[in-house]
């Protein structure tokens, strides 16, 4: 082994490799410190946190906290950060819902429903989301009617002005509602309730397709219907394969909300962005950013884990 | 046994209860009524003017007039180079799956330019990319089978060179007048951003993955820490973060254009997912395979290069082209930190007084494009990976 040059050596080696990509880190990470430093220093923009206690100037629409104008910047970026969280919790209810519904449609004794289940998935898969809210918002919210002609559904009643949910009724030609939800946030939610479904329906279908078709006819020989085989049955045993996969959907639809711009909803990225507009304080707004999103999904994540240890089947 | 007869077939698969008869009427009467009110809404309300009057515009924005013949040199060099490609791997014959794609390539060459009410001479050109798409695919697969087999080999390099000619065709320089990237848009922009991070993001995925596996330490955390940040930010805020803080972080000067930092940061990006899915398919991968590869006298380079990556790329290839079609569709988002690609020209477009209220018809086409391309790249993996356990396991 004597003879064996020092690039063969074994123990040599990785270490070597080691030092050099350390190294190399080092310098790539020092080198772009350095010129985030001085190029910050020449702009006057030294990191800083002071400004998140100046007031804002500009209004975060529909807010659940409370929020005006003269309120500080980390107000601002707080209200934001609710609004996500709401369309995020709201959407992920709705998404799981409907993906569920649609993925056992593709198990349903029905034909055309297995079809329909097929082509909603690979229209909504092959389009680009920001697209969908894109066309939720302009062609089909904002074409609404008017008060007087508004479209009326048992507890929910559809109109320019909002949508109103709950007790509704129509006073001096303005709707009231128990709950008044505005045509941004409505077509956020339903664009990423569609689109989000989808994914979960080829998650629930994966799940659904991985119980071995023994269990389908033992609970039918046993007597249990369609229906109740699928519901008792096969999705229980389906759920420790959808959970994974639900896990990463959630994160998904938790990312996507930040589309939300799209739609003109206040959420957290886009009072970050008339924040940095305002301010110039690109690396801090960038940080908060990233760190609020990053949170968010490492909760979404751990929920999902707990979850994951409940539904696996428990072995002797 | 008995093939059943159509009759009960419908019968068994719509109509096996009442229930269900019930519920195929009742979806077949709502199908109807939304296919009828699309088709009257597209023939009798829609107005597709604003689609007609900017076709230019959708397919490569504002990409100088006088400089435009480049395009369609590049256009028709692709168009070539597929025909001929097709030709190459199908061979003499014409199956019905062929036939079927030439019919198609006809007709849309003579009804979308012509419904475009584009210039004559204009659909001539297109005659002529159709024409010659064909003329490629029966000559490539007449005579291309007498080619020695070496050269075979070869010509899929052609692939990378076209990409490096046409970049240099789109982008000018040697000689050409340059055609600055704030000038690209439309059509041309997506598709350059998408086939630029779905090139690029490839290599680096498989070295990002092979770094999350190595055994030394070092080189795991930086490449788990790198995708596990870039997994857990939104893609806009990682645009945002290129357009706002890139400038900051390199010295004065260097910052590359706002395209092309859209660009990288979209390579980059895809680059964590796609070395997840590589990832996947190393970790399928039973030990005893590099095992057996050592035992056999190959270097671990060489066990990696002709042992591992061909199967573990080849486990990872659906979930690699499902990145690759979210990242097409995540191009869309350069249209919200400013640049004018297909959707940004379209918002473009609809904010121009002469074309108020024409949303429906611009996104309905904007759809359409895209569903196109990402079932064709579905598709297309689905053939691939067809193709490949095929040749994996000659028995089946």
């Amino acid at each position: 082994m004597a003879s064996a040059p020092w690039w063969r050596n074994r123990r040599l080696l990785p270490g070597l490799i080691q030092a050099l990509v350390g190294l190399a880190i080092l310098v790539l990470i020092a080198f772009l410190v350095g010129n985030l430093v001085r190029n910050l220093t020449a702009a006057g923009l030294l990191l800083s946190w002071r400004w998140l206690a100046m007031p804002a100037g500009f209004d975060v629409s529909e807010t659940l906290l409370p929020f005006n104008a003269e309120l500080p910047y980390w107000r601002a970026l707080l209200a934001g950060l609710v609004n996500t969280l709401r369309v995020v919790l709201l959407g992920l209810v709705g998404a799981t819902a409907l993906g569920t519904v649609i993925g056992t449609a593709a198990f349903s004794s029905n034909a055309l429903l297995r079809r329909l289940a097929r082509a909603y998935v690979e229209l909504i898969r092959n389009v680009p989301l920001l697209l969908q809210l894109l066309f939720w918002y302009f062609v089909v919210f904002l074409s609404l009617p008017n008060a007087d002609e508004a479209i009326q559904l048992p507890g929910l009643v559809l109109a320019k002005s909002g949508l109103y949910l709950g007790k509704t009724e129509l006073l001096n030609g303005v709707w009231q509602g128990s709950l008044r939800l505005t045509l941004e946030f409505g077509a956020l939610l339903t664009g990423l309730v569609i689109h989000s479904a989808a994914f979960i329906a080829e998650v629930v279908r994966g799940g659904v397709a991985s119980v071995s078709g023994g269990q389908w006819e033992a609970a039918r020989s046993l007597g249990l219907s369609h229906r109740q085989t699928l519901g008792r049955i096969v999705l229980p045993q389906a759920l420790r394969v959808i959970v994974p996969g639900l896990n990463s959907q959630y994160i998904s639809l938790a990312k996507n909300s930040s589309l939300a711009v799209a739609c003109g909803y206040s959420d957290l990225y886009s009072v970050a962005e008339t924040t940095l507009n305002q301010t110039g304080r690109a690396v801090e707004v960038v940080l908060v950013l990233l760190g609020a999103y990053l949170v968010i999904d490492l909760v979404i994540s751990a929920l999902m884990n707990c979850l994951n240890h409940r539904v696996q089947i428990q072995e002797r | 046994m008995k093939q059943p007869t159509l009759l009960t077939r419908i019968r068994r698969d719509y109509f096996a209860s009442p229930l269900d008869g019930l519920l195929t009427v009742a979806l077949l009467v709502a199908l109807g009524a939304g296919a009828q009110a699309l088709l009257h809404w597209a023939v009798r309300q829609a107005d597709w003017a604003v689609i007609q009057a900017n076709s230019t515009l959708l397919a490569v924005g504002r990409y100088p007039v006088g400089q435009q013949w480049r395009l369609w040199l590049l256009t028709a060099l692709l168009v070539g180079s597929c025909g001929c490609s097709w030709g190459l791997l199908r061979g003499r014959g014409w199956p019905r799956n062929d036939r079927l794609a030439a019919g198609l390539v006809a007709v849309l060459a003579l009804v979308l330019p012509w419904s475009l009410q584009l210039d004559l001479p204009i659909q001539g050109r297109w005659w002529a990319l159709a024409a010659l798409l064909l003329l490629g695919r029966w000559s490539c697969g007449r005579w291309g089978s007498a080619l020695p087999g070496r050269w075979r080999a070869v010509l899929p390099l052609g692939w990378p060179l076209l990409y490096v000619v046409g970049l240099g065709l789109i982008g000018g320089g040697l000689g050409l007048l340059k055609v600055t990237p704030s000038q690209w848009g439309g059509l041309l922009l997506t598709l350059l951003a998408a086939s630029f991070a779905i090139a690029l993001c490839g290599p680096l995925g498989i070295a990002l993955a092979l770094g999350r596996r190595s055994a030394l330490p070092l080189l795991r955390w930086s490449a788990t820490l790198y995708i596990e940040f870039i997994r857990g930010a939104p893609l806009i805020t990682l645009l945002f973060l290129g357009q706002n803080i890139l400038g900051f972080l390199l010295p004065g000067g260097f910052a590359p254009d706002r395209v092309w930092r859209a660009m990288w940061i979209l390579t980059f990006f895809a680059a964590a997912y796609v070395a997840e899915a590589v990832r996947a398919g190393l970790a399928s991968l039973p030990r005893g395979q590099v095992e057996a590869a050592r035992a056999l006298g190959l270097s671990s380079v060489q066990a990696l290069v002709h042992i591992v990556l061909p199967q573990a790329l080849r486990v990872a290839l659906p979930a690699l082209v499902c990145q690759f079609i979210t990242l097409l569709q995540d191009t869309t988002l350069l249209s919200l930190i400013g640049l004018l690609d297909l959707l940004g020209v379209a918002r473009a477009i609809m904010s121009n007084p002469d074309f108020l209220g024409r949303n429906s018809e611009v996104y309905l086409v904007l759809a359409v494009l895209f569903w196109c391309c990402c079932a064709a790249l579905g598709l297309g993996s689905r053939a691939l990976e067809q193709r490949l356990s095929r040749h994996h396991h000659p028995m089946r």
